[in-house]
């Protein structure tokens, strides 16, 4: 050991301890290096299959080709009708089932405006699932406004809360990819899948209304809602979205409410004089009939609407809708 | 208990009461959010707001009246708002506390010394205030130019009482006067000479230093959604602010100097505090010492907040009045009494002549400087598009205290904090950003104009904002206009068709409409092989199976008129099904069009109100293919687009 003056003392000890300590500090490094090692680099983003979800079918077998359509201008009132005519809600919502209402909410607009769905019908439905003995009710809708403004303004925040059930708002989370088996648009894109958790039952309930576009916004059209992403891109081949929306879905009830329609300036209105009453409500398990049924509202005849006749096509549902012996009765 | 727990407690309070208020904020109906909550309470509170909007619009809007209660008090009290109240002063007392942990007592004493340069706050204070005085001094102008000279003299002559006032220099009041005057003669001259208004204006700069709009703007636009963002308790989902990274730096940066000195920002910085300082020279009670038989311990300066020294000459404008120095003080020699201090005390702020000339010079000077861009005039910025409500660009910026309230509030997340959009003085305005938030402005909402303070966004009735009732003459309150893009725009430029801006419209007309388009597709002029019962094989093979069977596209016979198209079914590669028409079928060897049907959409400006509902849905996510400008907003005329 050599100690020449202005060197201090440097021990073996010392000297081997740092040595250890550099040895573990380059095997560390080389470690993680090797641990971490990737020749390849990333690869092309793809989504992988085993992340994309699928909506279950939430149809009751025996009471798929049920159909009510009600005269009335009361829509509690028609539903009362409407329902005992297809054996009651308790035919489709038994005790213990969890139940989710697709309302359409998309617009930030008062009720009386009807481009959305409408509160009182909403608190009904609700209220009928839970007396069935429905474990939970949701309601939920991914509008095109602002969520949080869409459920309040429209009120079916409330008529939702008052009825006992629970309203899911939107959020990014709350949305996994899903392809739709057997079409073509709507591959690996967001669905809102999250207040689908446990859901054993599914109720869609749609006003009526005018769609520039489309020709028409009702049942089917009323599955959009269920899109996330820059859904509207979706637009250019409405037709045939509206007809894979409709084979995403297998829903229990549709509740297709026209007892106001709105003619023109659809799908937001904004006006009193965009509406008309047309008394009339139209409960199915057929979304493809009600659809059907609710042109004829619209003045409009099923050529005139391209995805009723794809819907068809693709084995959706019937839009011949005598086939089903609809029971036609009045509300008063 | 002593009356540094009480201050304590009462900072909490007030602390937890700001908090609260920025909590509730949110627009809905639960107790927990905006229902009456007066959340602009100390934006009302501050006398900065109120003198500064008072000096820029001669008026004391509505419940800006709170702040006299301030002044009042302060008038009484001294700067009481700053210890006891303001909840910026809190934060940073508090985060001092963490920085003097370490240090020995000698440390902390020497960290408490007054510093000269604590005289910065009266500076800015002054520039803030003075480039809010531009339009007084052009209405001095025009009085000075057209009415009797005694006027005139009445005008500056109180113009220079209210600078000597404020600087606390009545002594060698002659050479002040000369140097004032001669300063506004020249401002005269220049308004003279060049027509004065155009180049001499008002903008309320204070906001960007006032502690109060600073706090709630930092804690809003960039604490909150940072602290929201994995909780989702405020808002359904991440709320987003443009630039807010800078406001947070900012907030960031002012409590971290804290560690080095505290209440750095209240010392150096805070022009509010300036503005109390000087305010408390006048005041009833102070901080100050019986007798003289202090034996200079140095204990009262141990933990000082405000720099004042009450060892020796207290100086009363840099009191905080956090009487740290009653309980510092082992002989009871320190008290909060109405005598003077028995070692004397300081009363003016610490402010040279040259330094507060200067200020009220460049104060003067630096709006019509930053206006040289001529962005209120002729070099208007389209891109700016302000809420609802907001007053006519001159009028907005004498107002707007950039305190984020309507950024804040807005249910759809798109009222953001300006760049330089606006012009420098327009930093931290609200302005409308159509691409982030959930939506565009909504036809039903009026919230962002009640909650501000000020009134630089007006509180509009829902009847006034969408033109009803006794506002039906007027039409709705239009914020811009939508522009189709026709080279972005799928159905204008791509033959894809589209239309989701014109489903989405809310105004009912809708100001968006359509025009019917047929467009014969990219090699869509073929010819007919054979025609067999609507179906049609074609000589050529074009199309994908399906491609042209969407409902959107048609078979038309050339030459002929609309009513000759049929609809396509399906398609295979070489042959389409029709829908039956009788007059549409072609015969063999004909050729005929493949036509796509398109929706091209057209905005009325008459109707149109710039809500940007279509620019936020159009599926061109990037640059959008319709996007809404400020042309014909309501509040301005120099962008109107109609006779």
């Amino acid at each position: 050991m050599t100690s020449s003056s202005g060197e201090k003392d440097f021990s073996r000890r010392e000297f081997l301890v740092r040595s250890a300590k550099a040895g573990a500090a380059v095997a560390l490094a080389g470690g993680v290096s090797a641990w971490l090692f990737d020749p390849e680099g990333p690869r092309a983003p793809s989504a992988s299959e085993s992340d994309l979800v699928t909506l279950p079918d939430f149809s009751v077998s025996g009471l798929d080709r049920k159909l009510s359509i009600i005269q009335g201008a009361d829509r509690v009132k028609s539903l009362d009708v409407a329902l005992k005519a297809l054996g009651g809600i308790e035919a489709f919502v038994k005790r213990g089932d969890r139940v989710l209402v697709k309302v359409n909410a998309a617009f930030a607009t008062p009720a009386i405006l009807s481009a959305t769905t409408n509160p009182d019908l909403l608190a009904e439905v609700c209220r009928r699932c839970l007396k069935a003995g429905a474990a939970s009710v949701v309601v939920t809708d991914n509008p095109i406004n602002d969520p949080e403004s869409c459920f309040s303004l429209t009120g079916l925040r409330e008529a939702a809360h008052s009825a006992g059930a629970r309203v899911i708002l939107p959020r990014a989370g709350f949305f996994r990819p899903t392809t739709v088996a057997g079409g073509s648009l709507i591959k690996d894109w967001p669905l809102l899948h999250t207040p689908f958790q446990g859901v054993t039952r599914l109720i869609s309930i749609a006003p009526v209304k005018d769609h520039n576009r489309s020709g028409a916004s009702m049942i089917m059209k009323n599955w959009y809602g269920l899109l996330g992403g820059r859904r509207n891109i979706f637009h250019q081949d409405i037709h045939n979205t509206i007809k894979e929306l409709a084979m995403m879905v297998k829903p229990t009830l549709v509740i297709l409410d026209g007892t106001t329609t709105m003619m023109t300036n659809g799908p937001t209105g904004g006006s009193l004089s965009d509406l008309k009453a047309t008394n009339t409500l139209i409960v199915s398990a057929d979304q493809v009939a009600a659809d059907a049924v609710g042109a004829t509202l619209l003045g409009k005849t099923v050529s005139d609407l391209p995805f009723i006749l794809k819907a068809v096509e693709a084995g959706v549902g019937t839009a011949d809708v005598e086939s089903l012996r609809p029971v036609r009765a009045s509300a008063v | 208990m002593s009356i540094v727990t009480v201050r304590r407690i009462s900072q909490v309070f007030f602390l937890a009461l700001f908090l609260w208020f920025c909590v509730v904020s949110s627009l809905g109906v639960e107790s927990w959010q905006l229902r009456g909550w007066p959340v602009s309470w100390f934006l009302q509170l501050d006398p900065l707001v109120a003198l500064g909007t008072i000096l820029t619009t001669g008026t004391l809007y509505a419940n800006l009246l709170w702040a006299l209660v301030t002044v009042i008090l302060t008038l009484i009290l001294g700067r009481f708002f700053c210890g006891w109240v303001c909840p910026f002063g809190t934060m940073h007392h508090a985060v001092g506390y963490l920085g003097k942990r370490s240090k020995t007592l000698s440390e902390e004493i020497a960290g408490n010394r007054f510093h000269p340069l604590q005289s910065i706050k009266f500076w800015i204070l002054v520039f803030l205030l003075s480039a809010g005085a531009g339009s007084l001094l052009a209405l001095g102008i025009r009085q000075g130019f057209r009415s009797s000279p005694l006027l005139w003299m009445v005008f500056g002559g109180s113009i220079v009482i209210a600078a000597l006032a404020l600087g606390g220099m009545w002594g060698d009041r002659r050479k002040v006067g000369a140097v004032l005057i001669g300063l506004v003669g020249f401002w005269a001259a220049t308004g003279f000479v060049f027509g004065g208004e155009r180049m001499i204006g008002a903008s309320l700069q204070t906001g960007l230093l006032d502690p109060i709009p600073l706090v709630y703007r930092s804690v809003n636009l960039a604490l909150l959604p940072l602290a929201d963002s994995s909780t989702h308790v405020l808002s359904v989902d991440q709320r987003y602010y443009e630039g807010a990274w800078l406001i947070g730096v900012l907030f960031v940066a002012a409590l971290l100097m804290n560690l080095k000195i505290p209440r750095f920002y209240c010392r150096f910085v805070c022009p509010l505090g300036a503005l109390f300082g000087v305010l408390a020279r006048y005041s009833l009670w102070r901080i100050g010492k019986a007798c003289s038989d202090c034996i200079q311990c140095g204990l009262c300066e141990q933990d000082c907040e405000g720099g004042c020294e009450p060892l020796g000459q207290i100086r009363i404008p840099d009191c905080v009045l956090c009487m740290n120095c009653l309980d510092g003080c082992k002989h009871q020699i320190i008290g909060y009494r109405t005598a003077p201090s028995a070692s004397g005390e300081i009363v003016s702020p610490n402010l040279s002549r040259r330094g507060a000339l200067m200020a009220l010079a460049s104060g003067v000077a630096v709006i019509p400087a930053v206006r040289l861009g001529g962005q209120l005039g002729a070099n208007w910025n389209p891109g700016l598009i302000r809420p609802p409500g907001a007053l006519p660009e001159e009028e907005f910026l004498k107002r707007c205290i950039k305190c984020g309230q309507c950024m804040r509030v807005c249910p759809t997340n798109i009222i953001h904090p300006a760049g330089f959009e606006a012009g420098l003085e327009g930093v931290w305005t609200p302005i409308l950003n159509y691409r982030i938030g959930t939506s565009g402005c909504q036809l039903n909402c009026i919230a962002c104009g009640h909650l501000c303070p000020t009134a630089a966004i007006r509180p509009l009735t829902l009847d006034e904002k969408k033109g009803l009732g006794t506002f039906e003459p007027s039409g709705p309150i239009r914020v811009g206009t939508a522009f189709v893009d026709h080279g972005r725009c799928l159905p204008w430029a791509m033959d894809r068709p589209c239309i989701v801006c014109q489903e989405n419209c809310p105004v009912s007309p809708k100001a968006i409409f359509v025009r019917e388009h047929y467009s014969t597709v990219r090699a869509g002029l073929v010819s007919v092989k054979s025609v067999a019962r609507g179906r049609i094989e074609l000589a050529e093979r074009p199309f994908r199976p399906g491609e042209i069977a969407t409902g959107d596209y048609f078979l038309a016979r050339e030459g002929l008129q609309d009513g000759n198209r049929s609809l396509i079914l399906e398609n295979s590669e070489g042959a389409v099904t029709v829908q039956a028409n009788g007059h549409a079928v072609p015969e063999p060897g004909e050729k005929v069009h493949v036509q796509v049907r398109l929706q091209r959409p057209q905005v009325d400006p008459s109707r149109c109100i710039g809500c940007g509902i279509c620019e936020h849905e159009c599926p061109v996510s990037g640059r959008r293919a319709i996007r809404v400008t400020a042309e014909n907003e309501s509040r301005s005329r120099r962008g109107s687009l109609l006779l």
